[in-house]
């Protein structure tokens, strides 16, 4: 029933390292060119909190043969669009443009690849942007950061996984050219990045361009990878704090998952069990907390804080939200999200409920990789930290071929007394 | 030294393989075939001018939660079953339906769509929650500063026209009753006057068919009908709204704009994309990438069916509010009374014909746009045209529609932020009327 893609995919690699993923897809006259390296918010040194995230920004402030500003005048003037974003184990940088417009997309690529123009006035200017960004996102919206913020620290123990990506202020403020350059020579080496384009060109063609452009960048090895592994909680942890401008409660809990790489398998029946939960109607916990308790108005749930399950690396988290109705309890929503997961644990689920549950996880993958550059984008990630691209056409076969059994032994995984969980509480209680 | 590379001669805009028909009952059914991902995305728009918004947006939310077969979990079921879902949603204009599905289930996305159309029960449970769950997901949203701006710009530049509310008072939708949701289903959800968008893994010409076998039986007609045109913008004093605390002040200037159907259009589009319609406009690049005051600063030009405006939206921290004000008053005034130069035009134009690209690079994408224009009476090749108003437009085009929509005397402009520390300040800029939230 579930269909698949077949899209052709091309891999190599250049002589210094940088690896290329490649797919042709003439259907729009259009071409995805996203590059993403092997460095997130996880990699930042204690002090330079939210430094991942700033140093995107630098990579769009000018390079070796390109001023302040010429990127977004390049990108958008071949009329494009372009973006970047940072991630808890990568940082993307992207552009959708007529295909005409390949090569100088690649040039524009290889340029920062090669020597982004890191001054003190850009790094100024770019930090009061991202100050403004994390106003606009966090400090001046009820919920600003919540879960993804203010979970973490309370299921993880350990800088890299549990600190604010966006940073502080006074991180921020601190950082200096030198930590970017030297952030830059450790973590943008050719060697810790993968190229990937996706659209309408001519294979043959594209492999001679990006040669042209990214074989002269020279080989820097990637850093050895660190390894972010911490144990397991083994009791439950809870916090709540007060957001002056939430006009109700909430509640968020977060548990550890299988290694979404080494086990894969187990953690493809934790993405299946999140939706079976949380998706639509006729799911587990909007029937339950929604329709039968009215505790809730709305209720979520997905794996990886930043909302893609396909895009992290071991430690990552199941996290399960909930906008409370006034006057309703956390824990009583927190009590009735254990008694859900024991009973499909105890007692499993249909076929039918699964299949319908994959077939809605298969549309939004399919869906989710219609745009070439999402597609591009996603293949970077799977080529950087799987190796392996050609995951995109299988993956919705692969949630199809979940079984209730697997989908039960996961539900099982996440008990009460591993359970992180936070609740928001309203300044003033009606 | 590395020299940038030129552009390979462009491609041009490809319209896709669709068929159209109107059925017997007066629905419209536009199928557009793109043959990419196994899937189908499915839009209908019904007119909905003139309607009350609170029970509307109940039955938006309740026009799922049961049939004369089905209940709400397995309506919600049965959708699942093909990868599907269904949702609806309101604004002054039309009520929407939208809804997705692999490919081998269009048909019966279709049958559960007529069956709902058809028959839709408002369960009396089920209207009793979701009354109360639309009116806590406005009173959240109305704790966002980004919908308090824009409440209370809408409040002031269309006064009396239904424009002016484009989200019901939660107070107002808890007293939708299920009659009301029956009786405006009865007047509104009918297929007179609507039209049915489906973008997909398809042959155009057997998409048609299947929506006209489970379609056909759909049957009435609705008040036809479209909402006055919007009164013009009355430039007057900023208004200042109170937020006490804000960290942040929100600005939103309204400006007049050319209709879509105007010469105008493609000139001041143009024009709005130098100004900050894009990153590397005046606007952006002032205020963003040089002063640092503001993440995402952004015009754009909405056009509704009743009118057409050009809105201008920054949030930046409270110290520079004026500032921004200043930065922004002054790139208006420069585009209204300068010709722009020939690249900055050339960038905005080559921006623009991409956009028209990427707009229909992708199912949702397409589907999106074609219910829209549909919404207006017109059809995808329309694109086509506009494209080629945009390539013909000169420099003398675009100086002539800055200046005549874009001067920063016909500018309605609002703040919200904390009063206490912006108000003296604007009123150095701008004469100020400060309000209460």
């Amino acid at each position: 029933m579930i269909p698949r893609t077949d899209y052709h995919i091309e891999r190599f690699t250049l002589a210094n390292g940088l690896r290329v993923v490649l797919n042709r897809d003439a259907s729009v006259p259009l071409v995805g060119v996203a590059v993403v390296y092997d460095v997130g918010v996880r990699s930042e040194p204690p002090g330079r909190t939210g430094f991942a995230h700033l140093f995107e920004h630098l990579m769009f402030q000018g390079s070796a043969n390109l001023e302040k500003l010429a990127h977004f005048r390049y990108v958008q003037g071949a009329g494009g669009t372009f973006n970047g974003s940072t991630h808890l184990d990568y940082t993307d940088y992207f552009q959708t443009v007529p295909s005409n417009a390949l090569e100088r997309m690649m040039f524009l690529e290889a340029d920062r690849m090669g020597a982004p123009l890191l001054t003190e006035e850009n790094l100024r200017n770019q930090i009061d942007v991202v100050k403004e960004e994390i106003r606009v996102n966090v400090l001046n919206r009820p919920y600003g950061g919540f879960p993804w913020l203010k979970l973490p620290p309370v299921l993880f123990d350990t800088f890299p996984n549990a600190h604010d990506g966006y940073g502080s202020f006074a991180d921020l403020e601190a950082a200096t050219v030198e930590d970017a350059t030297e952030f830059f020579q450790r973590f943008y080496a050719s060697g810790n990045a993968v190229l990937s384009i996706a659209g309408d060109f001519d294979t043959d063609e594209a492999q001679t361009l990006v040669e042209k452009h990214f074989g002269a960048i020279p080989a820097r090895p990637a850093a050895a990878r660190s390894l972010f592994a911490e144990p397991d909680p083994t009791n439950a942890n809870h916090t709540d704090y007060v957001d002056q401008l939430a006009p109700a409660p909430a509640v968020a809990a977060a548990w550890r998952v299988p290694d979404p790489i080494g086990q894969f398998g187990q953690y493809l029946a934790c993405v299946v069990l999140a939706e079976v939960l949380t998706d639509g109607e006729a799911s587990r916990l909007v029937r339950r907390l929604v329709r039968k308790e009215r505790m809730v108005s709305s209720v979520g749930g997905y794996l990886g804080f930043m909302g893609d399950p396909f895009d992290v690396r071991h430690p990552t988290a199941l996290v399960l939200q909930a906008y409370l109705n006034p006057d309703e309890s956390a824990e009583e929503v927190l009590n009735v999200i254990d008694e859900e997961l024991t009973r499909l644990a105890m007692d499993g689920l249909t076929n039918s409920e699964l299949t319908r549950i994959s077939n809605r996880i298969a549309t939004n993958l399919l869906r989710s990789t219609d745009a070439v550059i999402s597609r591009a984008v996603r293949m970077g990630v799977l080529e950087l930290q799987r190796a392996n691209p050609g995951l995109i056409n299988d993956l919705p076969q692969l949630i199809g071929a979940v079984t209730v059994e697997d989908v039960q032994s996961a539900a099982a995984l996440f008990p009460p007394h591993s359970r992180a969980s936070i609740a928001v509480r309203p300044q003033i209680s009606r | 030294m590395r020299r940038l590379p030129d552009l390979a001669p462009s491609r041009p805009l490809r319209i896709l393989p669709q068929a159209e028909r109107i059925l017997s009952n007066g629905l419209t059914v536009i199928a557009i075939a793109r043959r990419t991902v196994p899937l189908v995305e499915l839009r209908l728009h019904m007119p909905f001018a003139g309607d009350d918004l609170a029970v509307g947006s109940v039955l938006t939310q309740t026009l799922f939660a049961g049939s004369d077969k089905r209940s709400i979990g397995e309506i919600a079921t049965e959708l699942q079953t093909v990868g599907g879902t269904l949702g609806a949603s309101l604004d002054p204009d039309r009520l929407q339906i939208s809804g997705n599905c692999l490919f081998s289930g269009l048909d019966r996305m279709l049958e559960l769509l007529a069956e709902v159309l058809n028959s839709a029960a408002y369960p009396l449970t089920e209207v009793a929650r979701e009354r109360e769950r639309l009116a806590e997901r406005i009173r959240i949203a109305r704790s966002q500063p980004s919908f308090l701006a824009r409440a209370a710009l809408h409040r002031q530049i269309y006064g009396t026209h239904p424009y002016a509310i484009p989200t019901p008072d939660a107070a107002k939708v808890r007293e939708v009753h299920v009659d009301q949701l029956r009786r405006l289903h009865a007047k509104r959800v009918r297929p007179h006057g609507a039209t049915l968008v489906l973008v997909g893994d398809f042959d155009p010409d057997h998409a048609v068919d299947a929506a006209v076998r489970r379609l056909s039986s759909w049957s009435g007609r609705g008040p036809a009908g479209i909402l006055p045109p919007t009164p013009p913008l009355i430039p007057g004093p900023l208004t200042l709204v109170d937020r006490p605390n804000a960290v942040q002040s929100s600005l939103r200037m309204a400006l007049p704009a050319a209709t879509r159907d105007s010469p105008d259009n493609a000139p001041l589009q143009l024009a709005n994309l130098i100004f900050g319609g894009y990153f590397p406009s005046r606007w952006v690049e002032n205020i963003r990438e040089t002063m640092g005051y503001a993440y995402s600063p952004h015009s754009s030009i909405e056009h509704n069916p009743a009118g057409s405006l050009m809105l201008l939206t920054a949030e930046m921290a409270t110290e520079v509010t004026a500032p921004v004000l200043v930065e922004t008053l002054y790139e208006l005034g420069r585009l209204a009374t300068i010709p722009p130069r020939k690249e900055e035009l050339e960038q905005a134009r080559q921006y623009a014909l991409g956009s028209l690209l990427l707009g229909m690079s992708t199912q949702a994408g397409i589907a999106g746009l074609a219910i829209k224009f549909a919404g207006s009476g017109l059809r995808l090749p329309y694109l086509r045209e506009h494209a080629q108003r945009l390539t013909d437009a000169t420099v003398d085009d675009v100086h002539r529609a800055a200046a005549t929509y874009m001067a920063p005397t016909q500018a309605v402009s609002l703040v919200l932020g904390a009063s206490t520390r912006v108000q003296d300040d604007l009123a150095k800029i701008v004469p100020v009327a400060p309000i209460p939230l």
